[in-house]
């Protein structure tokens, strides 16, 4: 404990204090209200402190008390299916007991410590035994589906001095002890503390694998990223980057989701409290909300516990992460994140460079998306991965804007918004020229093996088709249609086709919300497959009118909707059944070829 | 302490009054402040340190000469006090009568900066207001607890669509106790006056309590009034369990009243000179909006913004567009043509229409119609623009029902009536009207039961 300070000056969520011997962001109880706050820079005695709560009714002379650590979360059982908010107070406790509004200067445990758990202790352990720092101790059941792993802290390791047998224990009973190299004895719990801003170790990087699925066409087919990879979602207001980071939560084969709502709207967070409860995971078949994890820091929420949040919960995915499990978290959105930190350096009177922006918004971005990746964890030989998703709101959906372009060289994968395609209700709007993915080839292996083999060839050849569309439409919008040949307008028939059968994916339909890999595969497949054979058709001299009447391509669009990634087959017999009818037509003008020279 | 004057100011400029030699206050209080003639001014603490405290002084600082200004600390924060008699009552942006009639006296006062609500206190909105107005009930749907601002310009009819949803607003099959909470920042008399007539006509004056700060009443009133109002919104709504409709206007001037005072401050400015907070600030305004467990009213809020120079990248639209959910955007080109309310489709958006709509809310092809609408709609604007360019003669027999739908669209469906109160059931059954312009094959998202149960084609919506 480093002591008592005394309040000098208050502007808005930023203090000066005296508060010798206090360290550097240390947190802080501030005033006779003891909101909380943390240390973030020294000048002699002076301090300069911002709170996590809002200052009203804080007073010069008023006492201001270092607490002897930094911000840091607890991690243990108990965290699934918790909301929690920037600074890992649990929302739902608070409200049962304090009511409706937050309040302020309460302290709640993250974690509850009267709940008891079923602890197993690891089998191969014995007492005197090395344990290194990360090492599993036991298990605890945590929910049907997630096994938690008790580990050695972090900062932790030595020999192994007793290990409690199975049993049931409070997150304060001790479960072991542990001996260093000094030989002091440490007492082990279900849970830990690790500091938030500080990154957990690891033992190695490994590279990234296999994509992580969404069931979502427009990001698994066409701009996939790895499980352990760093993507980012710009886009402007109201072109859907929060559907797009629900369905990710929703529709991802993650193990765990951690969704970080940092400055956003509060009735999104309900959504999701209230859906996710009623929704199964497709891949386990269990209740959704038993892998996810919410942190909200709502935009109405004080703009210091904002800045934090996205730490509390790229913290808790690492926590899970050592654990050897599969991690997503969706940070939504990191711009009013960048924006918390424009806002205390100019309460702090920094120099600012790039729109009121500090110097410092690029390095700080590009180590908090370091934080992701797939790992060997310290303790064994557990693989775990974080994949960290970040939406982006760029101001006027500019996206030259700092913490876009910032943000842009960074990522290896970018799901850019439009505001065209969403203005005409093309859902997810996500823009097939802006995007990219800098894991096309490794996804492409994993595609080979598990779902087909002319994966990458038929992404490109759809790629290359809504790029002559492009390129088209640009003449159609000049000269009219009438200007291309015939070739060319079944390229804008068959583009559409692309855009609609397969980009196009309502999050709103129960059918096509997710689609498995096998579905997105058939579906790219039948649309490419009934352009290419119209194509000969159209070289055959069939008018394109008449092709793109054929009650074929409607059926093509409707399929989405009507078959389910169970019902892949009915996919192909469609697919199958094109192509008699196309050989039919084939045979009926080649013969009418040969007939009328 | 809140008896002692000081009349130790050091300066006073911007809106801004700096008292030194002052004691040891807290931020956020109340200040009472007396000028040469002894008229009484009312401020706000925005910055103390040891013996030096910051006032915003809400009437403003002009006219204040520093050696005859008095200063009295309050020891309270900015509230105000609550009780029924607040209806049907006129009040300005801090809360003092503005209609002649007494004071609210009452035990309960509540400070307006208000807290933020708990996310797992909120209930999600998901009941369907019908406003009887089709580009809203039809695709653009507002719930209960819903924040839907108009995005609007100089010269819209953007008041005159706020009362036309102040008055036809109600859910389909209930009744309910409801309020009105109006708040005016920097409007003009003619706009108040129009809105107090409303009212005063269609019979709600009784349920409505308005805050107005008028064009030439002092600006950093503004900053106060939303907070004030929302306080009264929230008393209204979670203690009264009334369903509460705010409408404010215009939050342009609030900003524009922020970024006043944010200069005098001396705020590093963000962008147009708008302080790096307006986001947060905006924020604390229209997420007081909402619905809580166990509580039977609601606030909706209904915040109304003249874009500057109609553009909507500008930071107040475009902030507020992050915040809120959703936004109805007024077209000038529509308004130009004489349609009314002038509602673009294609940008305006609800989020939370998908829960509110539908089977059990609304009708079971809602949602599926109003895509389908949009879908129509956005191909058939591709239509027009390449028929200002080749001509609609040179358009194949698929774009030109397109360019038919489109002036459809416009002049039935976006356009109607100012006192023209349509059923969500006239709404749906419009745009199953214009459905018919076209043949089953061309709408692929609407379902092929609702394409049983709905279409016919050829009937024609000339």
């Amino acid at each position: 404990m480093s002591g008592q300070g005394i309040i000098r000056e208050i502007n808005g969520p930023i203090l000066k204090a005296r508060l010798p011997g206090i360290r550097n962001g240390e947190q802080v109880r501030i005033g006779a209200l003891g909101l909380f706050g943390e240390v973030i820079a020294l000048e002699g005695e002076q301090a300069l402190v911002q709170s996590y709560e809002n200052t009203d009714g804080v007073r010069p002379g008023e006492p201001l008390e270092g607490l002897g650590w930094p911000l840091s979360v607890e991690l243990g059982p108990g965290l699934l299916g918790s909301i929690f908010d920037g600074m890992q107070r649990p929302l739902t406790e608070l409200y049962r007991a304090h009511g409706d509004l937050i309040p302020r200067g309460v302290a709640i445990p993250a974690l509850d410590r009267e709940r008891t758990w079923r602890f197993t202790p690891a089998p191969d352990l014995k007492p005197e035994q090395g344990l290194a720092a990360g090492a599993v101790l036991g298990r605890v059941q945590e929910t049907e589906s997630i096994e938690h792993r008790i580990l050695v802290p972090p900062d932790l390791g030595g020999v192994l001095v007793e290990l409690a047998p199975e049993g049931d224990y409070r997150l304060d009973d001790p479960i072991g002890r542990l001996r260093d190299a000094d030989g002091r004895h440490h007492d082990l719990f279900l849970y830990h503390r690790w500091p938030v801003r500080r990154p957990r170790p690891y033992r190695r990087r490994d590279h990234g694998v296999a994509p992580l699925l969404t069931g979502q066409r427009v990001l698994d087919t066409f701009f996939p990223v790895l499980k352990g990879g760093k993507a980012a979602v710009p886009g402007p207001f109201g072109c859907g980057k929060t559907v797009v980071q629900q369905q990710i939560a929703r529709w991802s084969n993650a193990d765990i989701v951690i969704y970080v709502g940092c400055g956003e709207r509060g009735n999104e967070l309900v959504d999701v409290l209230e859906s996710f409860p009623k929704l199964k995971d497709p891949y386990s078949g269990r209740i959704m909300m038993e892998r996810t994890l919410l942190v909200a820091n709502t935009s109405n929420m004080p703009v210091v516990a904002r800045e934090a949040s996205i730490y509390v919960g790229i913290t808790i995915a690492e926590y899970f992460r050592d654990q050897g499990y599969d991690v997503v978290m969706l940070a939504d959105s990191t711009s009013r994140w960048a924006e918390a930190l424009r806002e205390v350096a100019g309460r702090l009177g920094q120099m600012p460079v790039e729109e009121g922006y500090p110097a410092y918004l690029a390095s700080r971005l590009a180590a908090f998306y370091e934080r992701a990746g797939r790992v060997e964890a310290l303790g064994g030989s557990a693989v775990g991965s974080v994949t960290l998703i970040g939406a982006v709101s760029p101001p006027g959906g500019d996206f030259s804007e700092p913490v876009t372009s910032h943000t842009k060289e960074i990522i290896d994968t970018f799901w850019a918004l439009s505001k065209e395609l969403a203005d005409a209700r093309h859902y997810p709007a996500v823009d097939w020229v802006g995007s990219f993915s800098g894991h096309v080839d490794t996804a492409a292996r994993w595609w080979a093996e598990q779902v087909g083999e002319a994966w990458a060839e038929r992404r490109a050849q759809a790629l290359a088709l809504l790029a002559r569309d492009a390129e088209l439409a640009r003449i159609v919008n000049l000269v009219g249609p009438e200007a291309l040949s015939s070739a060319q307008r079944w390229v804008l028939e068959g583009a559409r086709l692309v855009k609609e059968a397969v980009l196009q994916q309502s999050a709103l339909d129960p059918v096509d919300s997710f689609a498995s890999p096998e579905k997105q595969y058939a579906l790219l497949d039948l649309a490419l497959s009934i352009y290419e054979r119209g194509a000969e058709l159209i070289d055959l001299g069939m008018p394109v009118q008449e092709l793109a009447a054929m009650p074929l391509l409607t059926r093509c669009r409707r399929a989405k909707g009507n078959y389910d990634s169970q019902q892949v087959e009915r996919i192909q017999a469609l697919k199958e059944e094109a192509m008699q009818q196309f050989d039919r037509q084939r045979a009926q003008y080649a013969g009418a070829g040969e007939s009328t020279p | 302490m809140s008896a002692k004057e000081y009349r130790t100011a050091g300066s006073a400029k911007g809106g801004l009054l700096l008292v030194r030699e002052a004691p040891a206050v807290a931020f956020g209080d109340r200040v009472e402040i007396r000028d040469h003639r002894g008229r009484r001014r009312n401020g706000q603490v925005i910055r103390c340190a040891d013996g030096e405290i910051l006032v915003q002084v809400y009437e403003g600082t002009d006219d204040l000469d520093l050696e005859t200004t008095w200063v009295r600390f309050l020891d309270q924060p900015l509230e105000v006090a609550l009780s029924p008699d607040i209806l049907g009552r006129v009040f300005s942006g801090i809360g003092e009568p503005r209609d002649d009639r007494p004071p609210i006296v009452s035990d309960l006062h509540r400070a307006v900066s208000g807290s933020a609500i708990n996310p797992a206190a909120r209930t999600y909105p998901r009941e369907f207001i019908q406003t009887g107005i089709s580009t809203i009930d039809g695709l653009n749907a507002l719930v209960r607890g819903q924040k839907l601002p108009i995005f609007s310009g100089s010269g819209l009819p953007h008041n005159r669509l706020a009362a036309q949803i102040v008055r036809q607003a109600r859910l389909i099959d209930q009744e309910a106790a409801f309020s009105v909470v109006f708040a005016a920042m920097g409007v003009s008399y003619a706009d108040a006056r129009f809105f107090q007539e409303e009212f005063a006509d269609s019979g709600v004056l009784g349920n409505v309590v308005m805050y107005i700060n008028l064009a030439d009443d002092p600006p950093i009133e503004r900053l106060a009034l939303p907070r004030v109002a929302l306080t009264a919104a929230e008393y209204l709504a979670f203690d009264l369990d009334r369903h509460v409709l705010v409408v404010m206007t215009d939050m342009t001037h609030y900003a524009d009243a922020l970024r006043e005072v944010a200069t005098a401050k001396g705020d590093v400015p963000a962008r147009k000179g708008y302080p790096g907070y307006l986001y947060s600030d905006l924020a604390e305004i229209y997420e007081r909006s909402g619905r809580i467990k166990d509580r039977h009213g609601s606030v909706t809020l209904v915040p109304v913004l003249s874009m500057p120079s109609d553009d909507i990248t500008h930071p107040i639209p475009d902030l507020t567009g992050y915040i809120t959910e959703g936004q109805i955007v007024l077209s000038r080109e529509l308004h130009n043509q004489g349609i009314y309310p002038p509602v673009q489709v294609s940008i305006s958006l609800s989020r939370l229409m998908k829960d509110g709509v539908g089977k059990d809310d609304t009708r079971d092809d809602h949602p599926r119609v109003a895509s389908q609408l949009f879908a129509l709609y956005a191909h058939a604007q591709e239509v027009r623009n390449l028929a200002s360019i080749i001509g609609a003669d040179e358009l194949s027999d698929r774009d030109r029902r397109y360019l038919e739908f489109a002036d459809a669209f416009d002049r039935r469906f976006v356009g109607q009536g100012e006192d023209e109160d349509r059923s969500i059931f006239e709404t749906l059954n419009l745009a199953w009207e214009l459905f018919s312009l076209f043949p089953k094959d061309e709408l692929i998202r609407v379902s092929e039961t609702d394409l049983a149960k709905y279409h016919r084609q050829g009937d024609g919506a000339s």
